[in-house]
């Protein structure tokens, strides 16, 4: 049997708040907006629960892009908590640079529930990069390829 | 030391500590521990000199629970983790007796032994009071001579000053050892390209044997149950697997102390595979220090920790790719 | 007697290399540990003790068992398969080899684990008379002569050469390989027995060499265990597994899962008494205090072990826990403060 040659399909984990761009894919769904199926969503109480763990699993179980989604700066539905997951990732994200994890895999965007476009536009630019810089190898897990 | 010995007596005798916590000397000229001495007869083991590099703010925590007050002696880098432990709560500063001790850099055997220098008989030079600027190592394979800066902890090479945060008083006089910027380092790897820091830190982690002696030592690290031993979670895994958990756990484990670290060393300096686990920590500093504002953990118990804290204006996480 | 000249090793290890896998001292990130040799690894035969000690090669810090796969409804269990080429330890010292013999009494002994068994097959052991000792080195205390290790091949430093005797079949085997790049020297015998007086010169001097063991066996087992001393020694113990992770006799070991979404590896790694979850049973944990784990370690070591296996500690002197423990604590000064204890008596 000729091998084949694999094509890339890269394996995106979104971690979106429910309150805005959880809120903000439905409406993008709704609206008939496309965003490719390479995205899974996990749904979160607040972009602040995202524990640098997260998405530090996430990487390791074999995602190849991780981004996270909240309400804009000042409209936390708990008031403060995206101001923290903002300073958080800040810094993890810094780290995974710091390590040799090419930054375009990771990202932070602030979608309300009314930017069903903007969601979709993310999704699509974030897709596009992560097909540029190709898999992910250097935070993966090789049991997990096997 | 023996000014030191004399006032620890003066404590013990005075009923004003039930105890002294500091170092035994070792049975090798450079492998003091840390001790308690609970009567004037045991305190004839006390020793403090160059070898003296462990933190013994952590341990604070266990005597804060003991009854009576401790004594403890806290070189100047130390008292900024005794600070940040008070401010989390995690020591009784009624339950301490701090006196301050100076300190003319610690000394780090594993250094010198890098040097080629094996079979130690005897070391001169490694006493607080001496003053001179080498070090005499008798060895069995003949005399060798170091200077004393060769022979130091690299945290003692970018010190944080000679002034205690914290005391009730100060025995002994410190000297200025910083003698390299502390973000060197840090800033050397960020220049590298991402294939170079990533070969970096790939050979310097595989050497980890996942033993946590960075942890057990880190007086940031003073969770009661930590993640990485919790059976309930994924994360206790144990494995010595370089491809990940090793990341893993140096990562999130700098993440939990980003904003509380204070740059004690101690991670480094307990490392058995001398891998630069400060330059994790330091990292988050730098770029806490240059997002955030200046910010020293430990220096004062007040102040709101830069990971419990925000801006409306706070920079947003794209900044990561833009920056220089 | 052989010889070959130091200069010729690297053509020697990548002879050894052709046929079979090669570990030896390789320096990596500043630190010299057992590794696979290639041609770009910097070997270092010139530090007397790697980090971790052996063990790895034979009991590696962590191995798969097998590995359970789910593809739809159907489940496949693949065990993972024992050793099956052969491979050479070069550099091991007298004390590591000793290591060997103290695990070979747990691993192959009823019920045999197969995976250690398989890999002590397969391994040839070339080790390395110390050179120089050093000051934390004690092995003499557990019987250990540091000038005449118990390998398959014993090699000899001695000048610019280095002197090679096959003491087993599989030494002679090995020998017969690298035959080629030995020199047979009638005057070897002479150089190596210098080179042994010289050691044990030395190691006469060495500040632990007259460390006693009066008292430390089966018998004392509760005096030992009920002894106050422990609450005073095990206080600067940080609960970290430097000290049984480098230690070559060290072999209490965890069963754990690793979930990979559509399989499950089983594998094992090296476990330390000092960590809390140390064999924790559904009931909890049998050692609650820091003191009680510490002491298992030690009372492992020099009691119950002799009392299981003859006499034979289960230390053999290395001194690694001497030079690693980050509070300087280690298994001489635990005997030593028994000592002294029984002197104020």
């Amino acid at each position: 049997m000729p091998l084949e040659k694999k094509e890339f399909k890269p394996k995106i984990v979104a971690f979106c708040c429910n309150w805005c761009s959880y809120a903000g894919a439905d409406l993008a769904g709704s609206s008939r907006l496309t965003y490719p199926a390479d995205v899974k969503i996990i749904r979160v109480p607040c972009s602040c629960r995202v524990n640098p763990m997260f998405i530090l699993r996430a990487f390791e179980k074999g995602a190849d892009g991780v981004i996270m989604c909240g309400c804009h700066p000042g409209d936390c539905h708990y008031s403060t908590g995206n101001y923290y997951a903002r300073r958080r990732m800040t810094l993890l994200f810094s780290m995974l640079d710091y390590i040799g994890v090419e930054n375009g895999r990771t990202r932070v965007e602030w979608v309300s529930a009314a930017e069903g476009v903007k969601f979709s536009d993310t999704m699509n630019s974030f897709v596009e990069k992560i097909y540029s810089l190709g898999e992910n190898v250097r935070l993966g897990d090789l049991r997990c390829k096997s | 030391m023996q000014e030191l010995i004399n006032r620890a007596k003066e404590l013990l005798a005075d009923g004003t500590v039930a105890r002294v916590l500091g170092w035994k000397a070792g049975d090798l000229p450079y492998n003091p521990e840390p001790a308690y001495f609970e009567t004037e007869d045991e305190l004839k083991d006390f020793v403090y000199n160059g070898f003296c590099g462990a933190n013994l703010s952590k341990y604070m925590i266990e005597a804060s629970k003991l009854e009576g007050k401790t004594m403890v002696c806290l070189k100047p880098c130390d008292t900024y983790s005794f600070n940040q432990l008070l401010k989390e709560h995690r020591v009784d500063r009624e339950k301490a007796y701090i006196v301050g001790v100076g300190c003319k850099g610690k000394l780090d055997i594993e250094r010198i032994k890098k040097q080629g220098i094996k079979g130690i008989e005897s070391i001169e030079g490694a006493e607080i009071t001496d003053g001179a600027d080498t070090l005499k190592i008798r060895t069995i394979y003949g005399e060798k001579t170091l200077a004393y800066g060769d022979a130091m902890l690299e945290r003692c090479h970018v010190c944080k000053g000679k002034d205690h945060m914290v005391f009730d008083e100060q025995i002994g006089e410190s000297k200025e050892t910083k003698d390299a910027e502390r973000f060197d380092e840090v800033a050397k790897i960020e220049a590298m390209s991402p294939e170079e820091k990533f070969a970096f830190f790939r050979s310097e982690l595989s050497k980890c044997i996942r033993c946590n002696a960075c942890r057990n030592a880190c007086p940031a690290c003073s969770c009661r149950k930590c993640v990485f031993d919790s059976n309930k979670f994924d994360s206790s895994q144990k494995a010595n697997v370089d491809s990940f958990e090793e990341k893993m756990f140096h990562i999130i484990r700098a993440f939990h102390v980003a904003g509380r670290c204070t740059d004690c060393g101690e991670c480094s300096r307990v490392c058995p595979q001398g891998i630069p686990l400060h330059l994790f920590n330091r990292k988050f500093i730098k770029d806490i220090d240059e997002l955030y504002g200046e910010y020293q953990a430990g220096a004062d118990t007040e102040s709101t920790a830069p990971l419990t804290d925000y801006t409306f204006e706070d920079a947003e996480p794209s900044i990561v790719g833009k920056r220089g | 007697m052989y010889k070959i000249a130091k200069e010729n090793l690297s053509a020697l290890f990548q002879l050894i290399a052709d046929n079979q896998e090669l570990y030896l001292p390789v320096k990596t990130a500043g630190q010299t540990n057992f590794g696979a040799w290639s041609k770009d690894a910097e070997v270092d035969l010139d530090t007397l003790k790697t980090v971790k000690s052996a063990k790895d090669a034979f009991f590696p810090q962590s191995e798969g068992l097998y590995t359970v796969r789910k593809e739809g409804k159907k489940m496949s269990v693949e065990p993972e398969s024992l050793k099956e080429q052969d491979f050479v330890v070069f550099g091991m010292k007298a004390c590591d080899v000793k290591g060997l013999e103290v695990l070979d009494k747990v691993f192959l002994s009823d019920p045999v684990d197969t995976f250690y068994a398989a890999r002590r097959d397969h391994g040839t052991i070339v080790a390395l008379a110390c050179h120089e000792p050093e000051e934390t080195c004690f092995c003499k205390v557990f019987g250990v002569d540091a000038a005449s290790p118990a390998s398959d091949v014993a090699v000899w430093t001695a000048g610019e050469e280095l002197y090679w005797k096959a003491l087993t079949e599989k030494g002679e085997a090995l020998t017969e390989t690298v035959k080629e790049l030995l020199t047979d020297d009638a005057d070897g015998e002479a150089k190596v027995e210098a080179e042994k007086e010289n050691i044990h010169k030395i190691v006469e001097k060495l500040p632990y060499m007259n460390l006693s063991l009066e008292g430390w066996n089966g018998d004392a087992l509760s005096e030992k265990f009920d002894s106050p001393i422990w609450e005073e020694l095990y206080k600067p113990c940080l609960a970290c597994g430097t000290c049984t992770f480098v230690c070559p006799t060290c072999q209490c070991y965890d069963i754990k899962d690793y979930t990979a979404g559509n399989s499950v590896s089983r594998y094992r790694c090296w476990d330390s008494c000092m960590y809390s979850d140390f064999t924790m049973m559904a009931h909890g944990n049998n050692r609650t205090s820091q003191m009680q784990r510490f002491r298992q370690r030690f009372m492992h070591k020099l009691v119950y072990y002799p009392a299981n296996n003859d006499g034979m500690y289960s230390c053999v002197g290395c001194g690694r826990c001497v030079e690693k423990c980050p509070q300087a604590l280690n298994i001489v000064k635990v005997v030593k403060a028994f000592q002294n204890q029984g002197g104020e008596k």
